[in-house]
């Protein structure tokens, strides 16, 4: 008898830790070819075009000025209010968007999953990457208003000195949103609960991060444990920071901020990666 | 040659279980009562119990096996076949053996890269172009870039699409959307491909094509292919062992005719409740007997054909019938008939409540393909009442080695049928 030697198994269960990146590394072109059709795709059709991109953001913020900022008076420090909400805004969109899209993985991508086998991260993944295209577009716009500020007010407005910390931000921002994501997507394939709790969750949860209301008015009313506790409030703060420098960060928000987004990215993983075996059989 | 003729897949122990009924508030019961198992080192309760799955009865569990303690193994280059009925199985085999869900116990152990077809273009965007949905089919299907860009013109050429190349595929007709995704499937290049009769899908000339691919990756490049079908026809054409699928277990391996006329001897058993004169006649029986007086659908070419019927009646003593027997190439076209009447058969009673009747045929003369029966009994003393069943019974006839049908000039080609005939 010769001795049994074989190159690939599959087993009932994968391997918890085993994430299989080599095979990701393999699949690379798939991610890319993703990205690329989500990007091209989603404004196939109309006449605006990736102008939504834009259109999305600039509106939310101009409501956000008139009903928060005139109508409630609340005060954003001596930010122009309508540039407070705008990068706000442009930071926590990506979050949801995030957050939103990965957290429908198998759902969404049922009758592909059903057919074929690729590594299935390729699919959250390929969604934070498209994601952070549209984010650049946004970021874009909120440069020009911002350069407006600069040169043609006397706002006083200037970037902070780690302003280039501000990438780092957003990895762990993206990962957060990754992390979550796959942790709800996971979940979703045998408790459908959670989609109505992701949905209406999300538009909730802005509120306590930090997005129209600064940290500061939080702080001054006495109810801080709102936003203590809830790592998006820290990040947002912090571009607004890094950015508009204005906002206090506490070195507990950076580290709560860090070990929160990685531990949820690993977590999200192992979840992600347990269930994407068998998850056919149960959505 | 001993390369050729090692194992490159071996399938061993493998189930699974599924779970029946509506996954509700059980579902969290459940799921806790296997992690208190887990946690305590016990095995999973729910592992222990299930039913075969036999989808006509009622079981008394929630919990059933589609596949249980199944084992085989494949080797280099060789075509497995797998049939069965409905539910037996097949389907979960295919998925587990293609990595879209986890057996629930045992292993399969493998050699090379496996690539699964269980349906042609998944992941198309109807937005995107043909050429923009061959890159990402390719790439879903485990190609890379670079291979895919090398075959571009091979599969743009295969599939015929050319012209339309640039479109989004949303403007394609349904047949060059699969004849598209099929020529991206061709140029797969795995050791190991599985393929589900969903392949079967479009055109009597599409099938011939993507058998033919099919039978050229395994010839020409040894590589090996896993091929579920209904289709005894293609499975006879295509497959060198067969395996056959029960409730969920291997009932038998071996060559492809075993296995076949194993198969359909057991598929045509039931009893038919067809009916003539509104139930004064019916038929007890309906049964296709080849040369070896085996039942089977499936005839070869230029060999002896013997139908066997029972008539039942259930009042009148059977006398004076003309009966017929009518042979269709789809549900409308007859191409031939079997009638006691041209040939003075004398349908004579013997007196009781039900009469067999046997026509032998010395030789099949209809070209390859998919053949329906009618059945006609005319009452001859009552100014010639006529009854007819349809489709009572079909079959395939397929290609002997007498003749050589060609892959590339569909049967039809010749007409319907070829006469006996010697060249001097």
């Amino acid at each position: 008898m010769e001795k049994e030697k074989w190159l690939f198994n599959i087993s009932p269960k994968n391997n918890t830790f085993n994430l299989n990146l080599k095979e990701v590394w393999q699949y690379r072109d798939l991610l890319f070819l993703f990205v690329k059709r989500d990007v091209i795709t989603l404004y196939k059709q109309t006449i605006l075009g990736p102008l939504w991109y834009l259109i999305q953001p600039l509106f939310t913020s101009v409501i956000f000025t008139l009903v928060f900022n005139n109508v409630a008076g609340i005060k954003t420090g001596s930010i122009p209010p309508f540039l407070f909400n705008l990068a706000g805004i442009t930071t926590w969109n990506y979050f949801k968007e995030c957050l939103v899209a990965t957290s429908d993985t198998f759902k969404k991508n049922e009758q592909i999953f059903g057919k074929v086998y690729f590594p299935r991260i390729i699919m959250p993944m390929s969604i934070i990457i498209s994601n952070l295209l549209k984010f650049a577009i946004q970021l874009f716009i909120l440069i020009c208003f911002y350069l407006y500020y600069v040169f043609f007010t006397n706002s006083g407005i200037r970037p902070s000195e780690f302003l280039f910390l501000f990438p780092v931000l957003i990895v762990f921002m993206g990962m957060l949103g990754l992390g979550l994501g796959m942790l709800i997507s996971s979940m979703v394939t045998k408790y459908r609960d959670l989609t109505f709790l992701v949905s209406f969750g999300i538009q909730l949860l802005m509120y306590i991060s930090l997005v129209v209301i600064p940290l500061s008015l939080f702080q001054k009313k006495g109810v801080e444990w709102l936003v203590m506790y809830n790592p998006m409030g820290y990040i947002i703060e912090m571009a607004r920071f890094l950015l508009l420098n204005e906002g206090n960060i506490s070195k507990f928000g950076i580290a709560y901020t860090v070990i929160f987004s990685v531990l949820c990215l690993l977590f999200g993983t192992v979840i992600f990666n347990k269930t994407e075996k068998t998850f056919i059989d149960t959505i | 040659m001993m390369k050729q003729q090692d194992v490159i897949l071996k399938v061993e122990n493998v189930s699974k279980q599924y779970r029946l009924g509506v996954v509700g508030t059980g579902t969290i019961s459940h799921d806790l009562n296997r992690f208190l198992a887990k946690v305590t080192g016990k095995e999973d309760p729910y592992l222990k119990i299930g039913e075969s799955n036999d989808r006509s009865t009622k079981g008394t569990s929630e919990y059933v096996w589609a596949l249980k303690g199944i084992n085989f193994e494949v080797k280099r280059g060789e075509i497995l076949g797998i049939i069965g009925k409905n539910g037996a199985g097949k389907s979960t085999l295919l998925k587990i053996l293609s990595k879209v869900t986890g057996p629930t116990t045992g292993f399969i152990k493998y050699n090379g890269r496996i690539a699964s077809l269980l349906e042609v273009g998944t992941g198309f965007h109807p937005e995107m172009t043909g050429k923009e949905n061959i890159f990402l089919n390719g790439a879903i299907l485990g190609m890379t870039k670079k291979e895919i860009s090398r075959k571009l013109d091979e599969i743009i050429n295969f599939s015929g699409c050319e012209r339309y190349i640039d479109t989004p595929v949303k403007r394609y007709s349904s047949g060059m959307k699969v004849r598209l995704a099929f020529a991206v499937a061709a140029f797969l290049e795995p050791d190991i491909l599985v393929v589900d009769e969903v392949l079967a899908v479009g055109d009597a000339e599409f099938q011939k094509k993507a058998i033919g691919k099919m039978r050229d990756i395994s010839s020409q490049a040894g590589r090996t292919v896993l091929f579920v079908s209904h289709d005894m026809g293609a499975i006879q054409n295509l497959c060198t062992k067969c395996i056959l699928l029960e409730r969920g277990k291997v009932v038998l391996e071996d060559n492809t005719n075993k296995v076949i006329s194993f198969y359909l001897k057991n598929k045509i058993t039931k009893n038919n409740n067809y009916e003539f004169f509104k139930g004064n006649l019916f038929l007890k029986s309906f049964k296709i007997f080849n040369k070896n007086k085996n039942i089977v659908d499936l005839v070869l070419f230029d060999s002896p054909l013997v139908f066997k019927v029972v008539i039942g009646s259930k009042k009148e003593i059977l006398n004076d019938f003309i009966f017929e027997i009518k042979i269709k190439s789809d549900k409308e076209n007859i191409l031939s008939t079997f009638s006691t009447y041209l040939n003075k058969y004398k349908f004579h009673s013997n007196g009781g409540f039900s009469r067999e009747l046997t026509c032998e045929i010395d030789s099949v003369s209809l070209i390859p393909g998919k053949y329906y029966i009618d059945l006609i009994i005319v009452k001859y003393m009552e100014d010639g009442k006529l009854s007819s069943l349809s489709d009572v019974a079909n079959f395939n006839v397929i290609e002997s080695n007498n003749f050589i049908f060609s892959n590339k000039i569909k049967p039809m080609y010749h007409g319907n049928f070829i006469m006996k005939y010697n060249w001097k």
